[in-house]
């Protein structure tokens, strides 16, 4: 018997051992990859995509309104909204931390119903329910102002959240501390609070601005003039008068010549943070 | 001694159910500098956050310079102005330079123009021996430095009274001198001084009178020859043999 030399000591391997099964599942991924790419490519028809999305001469005829008119527009339409957001994020935030009860219920009432709710739903209810329900009243502003409200009423529930959270994650001595020197409790949450509580929220409130940066696409649905257009509305009206989809491809490139090198500089400053830790 | 500048009387405090504090008198004299030993959970520093009322008390009444900081309508931020606290963990301002750690609360909470709460800064930063590290942040200090800056900032708002929580428990042991050498410059200025502390050593040469806290009452007090060279009270003494020579403590079972 063969067998007989086994000491037990080392168990016999049955079937494959775990490297062999690592070669093989690995494999086995390339495989499936390889195919996709190649029965997409085959399948593909080339020609009609490039007529569809590489029109160079509609893309070229685009340039400079597209960056002039639309970016434009869109940064405008974002920052408009950050500002109102942060300002009235920020009054949510100390409403969510006061000592006053009916203060809290409000924020977080606030925050549940804004969180809650599809930021096209707002826009509808800014654009089309408020000026039926109140004839009359003008936002101020006009289109920009509707926008600077719809993006601030959705950005402040998450910025509220995001600035409770981090004014909470200053340590409390450093409270202690400028109450001890005799700073009264909102000199010292101004003064000495919530300058830190912003070091440890930029990267989060800098994701915020480019989740509402592609959500200002949603003016569409305000109903605009066309020296208020922003890059997907622009993109979308050129696209049905040249019938061709191209306008759409540079708008949606146009989003993302802001986005990832903002997605970058948050990854950085993250990584920074992530040091400062120690 | 006439009228008492820190003035303790009957303080109790509880959190919850747990009864920190049952009944602390203690006055300390102009000038005078009183060290509270004792072991962890005595109450000791939560008597001392209860001087600047940090730490609201139960019941009982805490007097400072002749203000009543317990009466619910004196304005406290007024009062903590006379009375300087240095923490444990420093809790210095990170976002600050050492020397904006020293000139803003000078400026928000005492209104001083720019010149004159820089010329203070400058002065008491000198005082603590730290004049070249006006520009740095406190995080690229060592945790002596900064406890010397913090001694520094609270002496900048021109203090009557300093509480010391704690100063050097957080300090590496090379370090902890260069702090007590400040708080013995303060002492024989003159300065009145409430000090939780563990250095045995700081109390026998500097402190006028040694409290002894254990489970939330004083225990014993007097002359620090007598508290700490010959106790009376056989806690104080089990404490304290615990305390100087740690190596040569039996095992105990848990009394709690």
């Amino acid at each position: 018997m063969t067998v007989g030399t086994d000491t037990g000591l080392q168990p016999r391997r049955k079937g494959l051992s775990r490297r062999q099964k690592r070669r093989l599942s690995r494999g086995a991924q390339y495989v499936v990859f390889v195919a996709a790419v190649v029965a997409f490519a085959a399948g593909a028809d080339w020609g009609r995509l490039q007529n569809q999305f590489a029109q160079w001469d509609i893309a070229q005829q685009m340039f400079p309104d597209v960056i002039t008119l639309a970016l434009k527009n869109t940064v405008l339409y974002t920052l408009s909204g950050f500002v109102v957001g942060l300002a009235l994020g920020m009054v949510i935030a100390l409403m969510r931390l006061s000592s006053v009860g009916p203060y809290r219920w409000l924020a977080g009432i606030y925050i549940e119903i804004f969180r809650g709710l599809p930021a096209l739903l707002i826009f509808i209810f800014i654009g089309v329910a408020v000026p039926l329900a109140f004839p009359g009243t003008e936002i101020v502003g006009g289109t920009y102002g509707k926008v600077a409200l719809a993006l601030g009423l959705v950005a402040a529930a998450y910025m509220a959240e995001t600035i409770r959270a981090g004014i909470q994650a200053v340590p409390k001595g450093q409270m202690e501390a400028a109450r001890s020197l005799g700073f009264s409790p909102a000199r010292a949450m101004i003064s000495i609070v919530i300058p830190q509580a912003f070091r440890i929220i930029l990267p989060p409130l800098t994701n915020e601005l480019v989740l509402l940066f592609k959500d200002s696409s949603l003016v569409l649905f305000l109903g605009v003039t066309l020296e208020e257009r922003e890059l997907s509305k622009y993109g979308r009206d050129l696209a049905s008068t040249t019938a061709n989809s191209t306008p759409i491809l540079v708008a949606g490139l146009c989003y993302l010549l802001v986005t990832i090198p903002l997605g970058f500089v948050v990854r950085r400053m993250e990584a920074k943070a992530q040091e400062a830790v120690r | 001694m006439s009228r008492p500048e820190i003035d303790v009387k009957g303080l109790h405090k509880s959190f919850g159910d747990n009864e920190v504090l049952r009944g602390i008198d203690l006055e300390i004299g102009q000038g005078e500098v009183v060290c509270v030993i004792g072991p962890s959970g005595s109450g000791k520093s939560t008597l001392l956050r209860c001087v600047n009322l940090l730490e609201e008390p139960t019941k009982g009444q805490v007097f400072v310079g002749g203000t009543e900081l317990t009466d619910p309508d004196v304005d406290i931020d007024a009062v903590r102005r006379r009375i300087g606290m240095v923490f444990q963990q420093f809790n210095l301002f990170p976002h600050l330079t050492v020397t904006e750690n020293l000139t803003l609360p000078q400026r928000r909470v005492l209104r001083r123009d720019k010149a004159r709460a820089a010329r203070v800064a400058a002065e008491n930063l000198a005082r603590v021996g730290l004049s070249e590290k006006a520009d740095a942040y406190p995080a690229s200090l060592s945790g002596g430095q900064q406890q010397r800056v913090a001694i520094a900032r609270a002496l900048s708002m021109g203090p009557e009274v300093m509480l010391f929580d704690e100063p050097t428990s957080a300090l590496d042991p090379e370090l902890v001198g260069d702090v007590l050498a400040v708080m013995r410059m303060l002492a024989q200025e003159g300065m009145t001084m409430m000090v939780v502390t563990h250095e045995m050593t700081f109390a026998r040469e500097v402190a006028d009178r040694v409290v002894f806290m254990d489970g939330g009452v004083i225990v014993e007090e007097g002359a620090p020859e007598q508290v700490i060279g010959n106790p009376t009270h056989d806690r104080t003494r089990h404490f304290l043999s615990r305390l100087l020579d740690p190596a040569m403590a039996d095992v105990e079972e848990d009394a709690s």
